[in-house]
């Protein structure tokens, strides 16, 4: 027996992976120092971020909060770096400008309930009769932030169901299409022509409204999203006919689409908001005097009517154009098929890109501060001007900054999170 | 078919312009093209009625007016005499410039950060996340404010450099310098045979660009790969460097003399009392006569003329005690010659020099057009990064795994395979983010640099009141520059798509 080689009879037990293989160092040595290349970019970069936390951590973190002014801050010896008692002292200005303090529940509740208004939009697990409020928005939303009578948004509202019933009163007898010109045309005239005189009739029979506050008077965070908003809300329709048109076979329609989406995105919106500023009022007949932030979100509105119908355009040339060919065997006619088939799946694929159009939008809202409106930036003159913040920089620039990025990058990660769940559907 | 049993042309009936679909179309758009013509008349009668009232018709001879306002930064001659038309284009001419240093920085930063983004390397992806999320989720505007403020406010004033306990020193042996007044650079002065060297290197970047079109078209035939950025690098700097050097011997052998009349005979440069320059502006004479006296320690006052002539009669006039003049002339011209010197390169640098109590000479950037380089190119950056990354994810895996099992090096998978496939999906973007930097710049007005906006639209519209006209002439040269850059640069991207046959 003792020439038999020696064999192991039981097996060894499982060992544990030798150190340099697991957890951490591991993980360490394939993502951080897999070569010398690696190795001295991580260093490097570790080195940046530690001189930039250097930098700015001590400035940053200061018990400051409470100070009234920039000569309390100097004053005190506890304080050196950021004055942060400006962002407290000034918290109310740079949300809501100079609306009235006693009013701004309502700018407040009108942010709300726009919130609840898209998010049946954004997320399609809501139950979808959600989407009345959402349709019912865009007056109660006017309506609170500018108060008045409340009988003016809701004769507006009531236009729409005039326009419908002219509509649905004629289809029987003119036909189909001379129906809906023709609702659209009573729409129409009740807007320009009844709204008025019969909601100064109501309102001296009953006056039911909320204090009006003038929009010289809206300012900071709310008037950036007063107008962003807004210029995103009324530019979807337009852009949805540009875009249509922009597809058309017709072509003085297409040519007008075409002119006018590639002249809109020729042009800086600084120059559009200098037409808003100085210009629009020339082309309106004589007497007509709007408000400049009205006069703003008419011409926001035209930019992002451009860029909204490019994004849809995008949406409505990734459709297969099997639908399309469906959509016209079902002997479907153009508005229908685009109605019921079209529409709803390019809308669909066009949202990442619609909140990509609007995060653009919310972002150049700043540029109002330049033709003189106070938006957070706007403020900033302002705040620097009073004797107690003179001399006051990096704490608002810093605060803004941190504004619109909490609002921005919420929006892109929704926007992300919307693409992977479109990705997975297909 | 309904075409076949509705002959066109018989019984035509009014009614067949609504539900015939023949000619449906052509109803709709006749009365889109009235709806549209009508509105428009509506705008422009509202508009003429408005201006008559005012007293302002549409008129555009205010660009043949002298402007009356001075701008700080041209890149052609201007003065305020000079008419609103010029004004237009020296700001035409700045938001040009800004554009293209922008683009090109941008560019850099933007596939930098992008390929980083998609680096293995941990904490340089998650940096480079950082960097793009903060960059591109604040509103561009504040950039620009934000790095105008550090500049105004965190960078030294011109006399912290003053004096024996500066707290601020130039940098690159005393050629820059950052000051809160904005950043002084060395400016390049072209001197006898810059023409040449000029013309040589351009020349050598027209021969870079077709041998790398013969190596490519190479390549592609025997599959042999030369080291092509070498050679280009050589074929651009060999014959370069060789005419600089060539005229710099040049140059070299013909000698000038420092001509004064305010030190003894046969002394040094440093004996000179109080110097006074008569020079000849922009030139390397002047140059170099100005760092002579200047190297002595001595403060140094300078009178700048326009010719020769002039800055000789100047120094016989007794406005400035010294000058700088050929060695052969020298005789000619009264006073001592305490020094010579050579003329030097055919391109020399113009240092800055702290004058009092601002710097001059040199080139002078200003803040404003710093910041908004700056703040424009990194922004634009991060959705740079962004399409750059994106291109690069969107080629399937298995186009480098191919190229691996093929025995690919990693380097050449990326530049090879990976990256022409890549080009495609990154053009488009590309442009449009240019578009954005270019349109962007027009927030110029916002830190007071005088791009195209803050003159035709910003004083030159407030002067003359011509709002119409200016806000015209303004979005028509936006759109001019717009569509220039698309066409361009669809131009490119129609070179680089996908054939398909």
């Amino acid at each position: 027996m003792s020439n038999e080689p020696y064999v192991r009879t039981e097996m060894l037990s499982e060992q544990p992976a030798p150190l340099g293989e697991t957890g951490v160092i591991r993980w360490m040595r394939e993502n951080l120092f897999s070569s010398i290349g690696n190795s001295i970019l991580t260093v490097l970069s570790l080195v940046v971020v530690f001189l930039m936390l250097k930098a700015f951590l001590p400035w940053a973190i200061q018990p400051s909060w409470s100070s009234g002014s920039l000569r309390q801050c100097i004053d005190d010896p506890n304080i050196t770096g950021a004055c942060w008692g400006v962002i407290r002292d000034r918290f109310n200005q740079l949300m809501f400008g100079f609306y009235p303090h006693d009013a701004q529940w309502r700018a407040i509740a009108a942010f709300v309930l726009m919130l609840v208004a898209i998010a049946p939009v954004l997320f399609d697990k809501l139950p979808r009769k959600l989407m009345i409020f959402s349709a019912v928005f865009p007056f109660l939303g006017v309506w609170l932030l500018w108060g008045g009578t409340i009988w003016a948004p809701l004769l507006v509202l009531a236009g729409f169901a005039i326009g419908y019933f002219v509509n649905k009163a004629l289809t029987g007898i003119a036909g189909n299409l001379a129906g809906m010109i023709l609702g659209v045309l009573a729409t129409l005239i009740w807007w320009l022509y009844g709204v008025a005189p019969v909601s100064d009739i109501l309102s001296s029979v009953a006056p039911i409204g909320i204090e009006a506050i003038e929009s010289s008077k809206f300012g900071g965070l709310m008037l950036s999203i007063t107008i962003g908003v807004s210029g995103i809300a009324l530019s979807l329709p337009i852009g949805i006919v540009l875009a249509l048109g922009r597809q058309s076979d017709m072509f003085i329609i297409k040519t007008l689409s075409v002119g006018f989406i590639e002249f809109i995105r020729g042009v800086p919106l600084i120059t559009l908001l200098f037409v808003a500023s100085v210009l629009l009022n020339f082309f309106l007949p004589p007497g007509t005097n709007f408000d400049l932030i009205l006069r703003v979100i008419i011409m926001v509105t035209i930019f992002a009517s451009a860029y909204m119908a490019e994004t849809i355009r995008g949406g409505l040339a990734a459709l297969p154009t099997g639908q399309f060919e469906a959509a016209d065997a079902l002997g479907l006619d153009y508005w229908q098929s685009m109605r019921l088939i079209i529409m709803p799946q390019a809308l669909k694929i066009s949202i990442p890109g619609i909140v990509g159009t609007f995060i653009g939008l919310f972002k150049d809202t700043t540029l109002v501060s330049i033709i003189g409106l106070l938006d957070p930036v706007g403020l900033v003159k302002t705040i620097q001007g009073h004797a107690d913040w003179n001399g006051i920089v990096w704490e608002l620039y810093i605060f803004i900054a941190l504004m619109f990025w909490v609002f921005t990058f919420s929006m892109s990660r929704y926007s992300m999170y919307l693409e992977n769940k479109l990705k997975t559907t297909h | 078919m309904a075409m076949a049993d509705q002959p066109a042309g018989k019984s035509f009936r009014l009614s067949m312009l609504l539900y015939d679909t023949r000619y449906r179309s052509m109803t709709i758009q006749v009365i889109m093209l009235t709806g549209f013509v009508l509105g428009v008349w509506w705008l422009i009668g509202n508009m003429y009625s408005n201006l008559a009232d005012l007293g302002k018709e549409p008129n555009f001879s205010f660009l043949a007016h002298p402007a009356g306002y001075d701008i700080n930064q041209r890149l052609i001659e201007y003065t305020s005499q000079s008419t609103n038309a010029r004004a237009w284009v020296v700001g035409l001419l700045n938001t040009l410039l800004v554009a293209l240093l922008g683009v090109i920085l941008a560019t850099v930063v933007g596939v930098a950060v992008g390929v980083l983004r998609l680096s293995n390397n941990w904490i340089v992806a998650r940096l480079m996340t950082v960097f793009i999320e903060i960059f591109r989720n604040i509103p561009v505007l504040l950039w620009i404010l934000f790095a105008m403020a550090i500049f105004i406010e965190e960078f030294p004033k011109p006399n912290a450099f003053r004096g024996d306990n500066a707290t601020s020193f130039m940098y690159l042996s005393d050629s820059i310098a950052f000051t809160n007044r904005g950043w002084y650079i060395p400016k390049p002065i072209f001197n006898d045979g810059s023409m040449a060297v000029v013309a040589v290197f351009f020349l050598a970047l027209a021969g870079m660009f077709i041998f790398g079109k013969w190596a490519k078209a190479r390549q592609e035939k025997t599959g042999d790969i030369l080291p092509v950025f070498w050679i280009k690098l050589a074929i651009v700097i060999i014959p370069t460097m060789l005419m600089f050097a060539v005229f710099s011997f040049l140059n070299g052998n013909r000698e000038y003399s420092v001509v004064t009349t305010a030190a003894m005979e046969g002394t040094e440069l440093s004996t000179i009392q109080k110097p006074k320059a008569c020079v000849v502006s922009g030139t390397a004479i002047s140059v170099v006569l100005q760092e002579l006296l200047r190297e002595t320690g001595q403060k140094v006052k300078v009178n700048a003329y326009d010719t020769e002539e002039d800055a000789r009669a100047a120094y016989l006039n007794g406005d400035c005690n010294t000058i700088g003049v050929p060695s052969n002339e020298a005789q000619s011209v009264q006073g001592v010659v305490p020094a010579t010197f050579s003329q030097g390169n055919p391109i020399l640098l113009e240092q800055p020099y702290l004058d009092g109590f601002n710097f001059k000479g040199g080139l002078h950037l200003r803040n404003s057009l710093i910041a908004l380089w700056l703040a424009l190119s990194f922004y634009t950056a991060a959705f740079i990064a962004e399409a750059v990354r994106a291109g690069i994810m969107a080629i399937n895996k298995g186009q480098s795994e191919a190229a691996g099992a093929l025995g690919l090096r990693q380097k050449r998978i990326m530049n090879l395979v990976i990256l022409p496939q890549a080009m495609r999906v990154i053009v488009p973007p590309l442009i449009s983010q240019y578009l954005n930097l270019t349109k962007n710049s027009s927030l110029a007005v916002a830190v007071g640099y005088m791009d195209v906006t803050g003159t035709l639209g910003g004083i030159t519209l407030n002067q003359t009141g011509r709002a119409l006209e200016c806000i015209l002439l303004l979005m028509i040269t936006y759109l001019t520059i717009s569509l220039s850059i698309s066409m361009v640069m669809n131009i490119y991207n129609n070179s680089v798509k996908l054939k398909e046959r």
